[in-house]
């Protein structure tokens, strides 16, 4: 996986991350039309973003570690599996997270999409994205140790990254290098593609369509959901 | 957006045996499709396997709040009904697919788990909610109380245990419903299994020992929060019901006997700068009778008590139906504005003294009352049937009467109804019809997350 893919992914997961109405949206226009305005709305995306961060950073962060730390075959065999097991499962029978309220703080919204995201598998289905970036480039392999400490350069490297800069292909092998932080770069663009997504559909649909549009267009994004964590599994297992 | 659902083709109706030992309850399918040439008629009946559970009130597995948004799962199916007798503790989970005619019992509860894993007994309504199958329960095994909730998984059916944590101290229970955007539940008071299961017990009626007050919960924590009193002489605070709009704190609850004169009356309970409060804002006097043509219980009073067993509000909240069972009458409201009910309509049919026709058997007399209520989403057709719970019904109309089910048309302004004169459903001789349930979904079925 290029880099320009690998970022692409991660912004394309988090717009299906937020399109899900389970994922935040849905909740977030729930709330603007028990209090009847707009306002409701846009204060809830915030925090539920968050959630949603905090849950895929905890995700990368382990992944990241795991890979540095142990062969590659051993992190990604157990994610590759672990993610196809849990979307066939998924598949078979859809269990959800208890949650029963409506009113909500920013912290209970925080928590609630932190327990979302977790309990979806969110975090896991960007593990092949982590796991696939340095592949078939051997020579970096081999000198992931000298990199090491130039981790303090890495944070420069994923802001221009973050702001599209072409051209870094070698930069980005070496913030490979460390991954916990690629992991870290990685969750604040697909954070920002989830944002940006869920905060479009939820005005979107509080302000013009109406959740009329449930009633036709409610596909069964639980099997969709499902689906892609096999098929994440199977990618991670391929790469 | 459920008001503008189709109109329904199928009803189904619980039915059962008054004498609890002849024949085993049954769940009726009627055919409510006007265009339909089995019009008003059962064509469908599926018998329990057991004799004497006293099928009463039930429910659909799935509705409108599986489509909250804290925890959405838009794909359960509205499919199977629960189905609880409240005799026997028994619960049976009935699947309406492939055939909608032909319900199959596809899962039996028995008793013995029920009490073992909730310490529940007399299961009684049944309401869909959020992350599962809520259930009223009348009391504990032994015939005492306290009465509450216990949950079901809407998928499994797999009993979950008590729903309440802190039960602060509510004793009785009957009813219960939720206002899903404040995260409040309100329950109410009937009488404990054994004060119920042998008809009114006259001692404890006269002492004031039935209900007489709401309870207001916390939802998301399973928590008592307050009691509202209506007052000692207000005996039996049964139905619920809750504005369906979220944003609208405030519902209606029927009283079916006042102690001081016989009077029933509906309540309103609403939320004000913060607090829970309760009015009573429609009284039904007593009508003065003969003691000579009342029941043995009522010989001494010389009156007909109205007797407000049930009451259903239509989906968008503006119309309120009242059935009073004792003196035969059922009776609409407007209630646009829930704290001055107008009424806007009355229809007689039944009665313990007035015994009113059906136009479409102007001379038959008829026996039991206006009893559980159902509207269609569109608040179009609202149905009812007769018998109020077998012990009850023995009371009140001894010699028993026939079971009948009947179907009023109402205009779309909501204001006024006429009996369907074509509808007049008289089911299978000794058997009487209960709670009815309408597919796809009626006004006392589906809660929202959404106004």
């Amino acid at each position: 996986m290029s880099d320009a893919q690998a970022w692409l992914a991660l912004l394309g997961l988090g717009a299906f991350h937020g399109i899900n109405p389970g994922m935040g949206w849905l909740f977030a226009v729930a709330l603007g039309l028990q209090e009847q305005r707009r306002a409701a709305v846009l204060r809830a995306l915030l925090p539920i973003a968050l959630g949603h961060a905090l849950s895929i950073a905890v995700v990368l962060l382990v992944i990241g570690v795991l890979k540095d730390a142990l062969p590659d075959a051993w992190v990604r065999w157990p994610v590759g599996l672990g993610l196809a097991a849990f979307g066939l499962y998924k598949l078979v029978r859809c269990r959800h997270p208890r949650w029963v309220g409506m009113r909500v703080s920013s912290l209970d919204l925080t928590w609630w999409s932190f327990l979302m995201a977790t309990a979806h598998g969110a975090g896991l289905m960007l593990a092949p994205v982590l796991l696939g970036w340095r592949d078939g480039s051997a020579v970096e392999h081999a000198s992931m140790h000298e990199h090491m400490h130039h981790a303090g350069h890495h944070a420069q490297h994923a802001v221009d990254v973050a702001g599209g800069h072409a051209g870094h292909a070698q930069h980005l092998a070496e913030l490979g290098a460390s991954t916990p932080l690629l992991g870290l770069a990685a969750t604040a663009l697909h954070t920002l593609g989830y944002l940006l997504v869920m905060g479009l559909v939820a005005v979107v649909v509080y302000e013009k369509v109406g959740l009329a549009i449930l009633r036709k267009a409610w596909f069964n994004l639980d099997a969709v959901w499902a689906v892609a964590l096999v098929v994440t599994g199977i990618v991670t297992l391929a790469l | 957006m459920a008001m503008q659902a189709p109109p329904e083709q199928l009803a189904y109706v619980v039915l059962l045996d008054p004498t609890g030992a002849k024949r085993p309850d049954a769940m009726a399918v009627v055919d409510v499709d006007p265009a339909s040439k089995s019009f008003a008629q059962v064509v469908g009946q599926v018998d329990m396997p057991n004799i004497g559970d006293e099928l009463h009130h039930f429910g659909w597995n799935a509705c409108s709040a599986c489509l909250c948004p804290y925890a959405p799962h838009p794909h359960v199916e509205r499919r199977y009904l629960v189905v609880p007798g409240i005799n026997s503790s028994r619960i049976y989970i009935l699947d309406t697919q492939p055939d909608p005619k032909r319900p199959q019992i596809v899962r039996t509860i028995e008793p013995d788990e029920v009490f073992r894993k909730t310490g529940y007994a007399s299961p009684h309504t049944t309401h869909c909610g959020p992350e599962g199958i809520y259930v009223s329960a009348l009391g504990s095994p032994d015939g005492g109380g306290p009465g509450g909730i216990f949950m079901l998984d809407h998928e499994t059916f797999d009993i979950r245990g008590r729903w309440e944590i802190d039960r602060g101290p509510q004793v009785l229970h009957y009813d219960f419903w939720w206002h899903l955007g404040h995260d409040t539940l309100i329950s109410s008071e009937w009488g404990t299994p054994s004060m119920v299961r042998n008809g009114v017990d006259a001692e404890a009626l006269l002492a004031g020992k039935y209900g007489h007050a709401l309870h207001v919960w916390d939802l998301r924590r399973r928590k008592h929060l307050e009691r509202l009193e209506l007052g000692p002489e207000q005996q039996m605070v049964l139905e619920l019901r809750p504005a369906h709009n979220p944003t609208r704190p405030w519902g209606f609850v029927g009283v079916v006997v006042s102690l001081k004169d016989l009077s029933a009356s509906v309540w309103l309970w609403f939320l004000e700068g913060g607090k829970w409060q309760i009015k009573k804002v429609i009284e039904i006097p007593a009508e003065p009778a003969d003691p000579a043509v009342l029941p043995p219980l009522l010989k001494g009073f010389g009156a007909v008590p109205p007797l407000i067993t049930d009451i259903n509000l239509s989906l968008d909240d503006k119309t309120l139906y009242v059935s009073c069972w004792g003196t035969g009458e059922f009776i609409q409201y407007d209630v646009s504005d829930p704290h001055n009910p107008k009424k806007t309509g009355s229809v007689h049919l039944g009665g313990i003294v007035r015994r009113a026709a059906h136009p479409n058997q102007p001379d038959v007399k008829l026996g039991g009352g206006p009893q559980m209520v159902e509207i269609s989403r569109d608040g179009r057709r609202v149905y009812f049937t007769n018998s109020l719970y077998a012990p009850w019904d023995e009371q009140f109309y001894p010699g028993g009467f026939d079971g009948w089910m009947v179907k009023l048309d109402v205009p779309a302004d909501g204001k006024g109804m006429t009996l369907d004169p074509k509808f007049f459903l008289q089911f299978e001789p000794g058997l009487r019809g209960h709670q009815i349930r309408l597919q796809g979904g009626d006004a006392s079925s589906d809660s929202y997350c959404y106004p």
